[in-house]
């Protein structure tokens, strides 16, 4: 009955002291080749700590969702090995299924349930008994918002509630590993703040949560690790601290107050926009007091400036665009100061 | 079986149910409008002309053979149409992210497929009451045989819902094969009206085999012997269980 502790029935799943020294994920060699010869995945080595918010990203077709396909049992594996809180994928296929709960890029639920239905579905497919999953689906629903609709039919949802949904459906076996595959998609900025707080929440409960999305402001705010995968390689596998030191140019804009129609600024290179707006690139070393010191000797007034994207966002395009993955597929992963061949 | 196989089969069984109770006009409905038609038409107006068939009349006679084509229609049914409506949803992937055995997965839709067919058994029975007094041969007999065929046709349409792509695929293996197999098994006729040539011809059908033991255990005669028309339906629900286990566990249909 090991597989009860990856089921939430038992209180020890969130005693802090399991998150020493464990892999909630430990991909080893992991190989995907599809029918048709496409290779997704070409070996990838991968850990996640326990406790750990960990993102992983990468441009459409890197291979984000095999991985996460056949971590969550949903797509065949080539070669390779998976363990999910030490218990292999392969020969101990119900206690790492117990372990994870998956919130899918796509809507996979019936839509002609209610949504108190299909909590009660997926507690049982866990074997989470019903006096326990009755109670559990009503603090899940209430916490995402969702309990007002609970005799709903799925498909009457608006997408940002199906999204919260399918996180609810995900929690109801309480499980310890929590992967998202882009959460909040095509949700607005409200409703998605309010998930990055819930997400936040049960991660300080213990649960691990991996993510995977198209909003890096979304990946730098919560995650503390990150995974960078590139045509079926992990091409950076680090802090997001280290990997945003790491960022040696970030690119600013700034409102001007004077009509100009042309700008240079010694040391930086920059580009008017238009006859209001610059766009510089500040090297870290520079700084940015001398773009001050040069346009106010220029008498030209500044009258805002905001980052072009956020660090992480600027960050990842540079790397994919440069071929910088492409470069370091054959060297070793960086992983928090250790290196792993 | 431990207690998350229990709790994860009976969830099943509970939503299958759920499922076809809920589209109660689509699912149990049909079959019994039908069959009143087949009791009206074949039954009292064209029946009554046709004489004794077997030694009763042919209203007697085809009664447990329209029972067992509704039984075989909608259990088939039941499990390609959810098993497909699943992939085509998704919703299948609730299923094989968790740790549901692949046994108790074909378990839970062949259960569902089986329920309503039993139902629609009972439904069936219950409308032909009304045209007809039923003799009972056998109890057992007949529950044994509804069984086994209730499993096998739950279990092949599966199958169907397994390799289906479209609604289309979900419909063109009762269209084209299980509607005339079962025309073509006996529910009408006795096989011992036909030359010896189509006799044997008939006796490939496997609907032949069901409907003859059925028969059997209502009326307590019939074209086949009750034992080799038991070791038909046990022989094909091994082979068909077996191919449905071993395609879940290799993803086919399912898994990319």
């Amino acid at each position: 009955m090991r597989y009860l502790k990856c089921l939430g029935i038992s209180q020890i799943r969130f005693t802090p002291k399991l998150a020493i020294n464990m892999n909630a994920l430990n991909i080893k060699g992991l190989t995907k080749t599809y029918k048709g010869g496409t290779q997704a995945l070409k070996g990838i080595d991968l850990v996640v700590k326990q406790g750990d918010f960990f993102a992983l990203l990468g441009p459409n077709g890197a291979g984000k969702s095999t991985t996460i396909g056949i971590v969550s049992s949903l797509v065949n594996k080539t070669h390779g090995e998976v363990d999910i809180f030490e218990y292999s994928l392969e020969t101990q296929p119900i206690e790492a299924k117990s372990c994870i709960g998956l919130v899918p890029q796509e809507f996979n639920f019936n839509q002609f349930e209610p949504l108190i239905q299909i909590m009660l579905n997926q507690a049982g497919y866990y074997g989470v008994p019903k006096n326990v999953a009755k109670p559990r689906a009503e603090k899940y629903l209430r916490q995402l918002d969702l309990w007002d609709k609970r005799n709903t039919p799925a498909r009457q949802l608006s997408g940002g509630m199906k999204r919260r949904l399918m996180i609810a459906r995900a929690l109801m076996h309480e499980p310890r590993l929590l992967i998202l595959d882009e959460p909040t998609a095509g949700v607005d900025i409200e409703i998605r703040r309010s998930m990055w707080s819930f997400l936040q929440e049960i991660n300080q409960q213990g649960v691990t949560i991996i993510l995977t999305t198209h909003y890096l402001e979304e990946a730098e705010m919560l995650c503390r690790n990150i995974a960078i995968i590139d045509k079926g390689i992990i091409v950076r596998n680090t802090s997001m601290k280290a990997l945003l030191a790491t960022l040696n140019i970030e690119t600013f804009v700034l409102d001007l107050s004077e009509n100009l129609s042309s700008l240079t600024l010694d040391g930086f290179e920059s580009r008017l926009i238009d006859e209001h707006t610059l766009e510089v690139d500040v090297p870290k070393e520079a700084g940015l007091n001398s773009v001050f010191e040069q346009l106010t000797q220029k008498q030209i007034q500044v009258l805002s400036m905001r980052n072009k994207s956020n660090r992480l966002e600027e960050l990842f395009v540079r790397m994919v665009e440069s071929g910088k993955a492409t470069a370091d597929v054959n060297s070793t992963i960086k992983v928090e100061g250790e290196t792993h061949e | 079986m431990n207690s998350l196989n229990m709790v994860a089969l009976t969830t099943m069984w509970r939503k299958e149910c759920l499922r076809f109770l809920r589209i109660w006009i689509q699912t149990l409905l049909p079959p019994a409008i039908t069959m009143s038609l087949y009791f009206v038409i074949f039954g009292s107006l064209i029946g009554s002309r046709i004489g004794n068939m077997g030694g009763f009349s042919y209203m007697e006679f085809i009664v447990p053979g329209l029972i067992m084509m509704a039984v075989i229609t909608n259990a088939y049914a039941n499990v390609s149409a959810s098993f497909y409506s699943a992939k085509y949803q998704r919703n299948i992937e609730e299923l094989l992210v968790a740790p549901v055995s692949n046994w108790i997965i074909i378990a839970g839709y062949v259960g569902g497929g089986v329920a309503r067919g039993m139902l629609v058994g009972i439904i069936v029975t219950i409308v032909s009451l009304f045209f007809v007094d039923i003799h009972i041969h056998s109890f057992l007999i007949i529950f044994i045989t509804l069984l086994l065929t209730t499993v096998l046709f739950s279990t092949a349409g599966l199958i169907n819902g397994i390799f289906a792509n479209s609604f289309d695929d979900v419909s063109i293996v009762p269209t084209f094969i299980l509607t005339p197999l079962t025309y073509l098994g006996g529910v009408f006729y006795s096989l011992s009206l036909l030359p010896e040539f189509w006799q044997w011809v008939s006796k490939i059908n496997p609907i032949v085999y069901m409907v003859s033991g059925f028969r059997y255990g209502f009326l307590g005669v019939s074209d086949i012997s009750f034992y080799l028309s038991l070791g038909i339906l046990v022989g094909f629900n091994i082979v068909l269980l077996g191919w449905a286990y071993s395609l879940i566990n290799r993803g086919v249909g399912i898994r990319s």
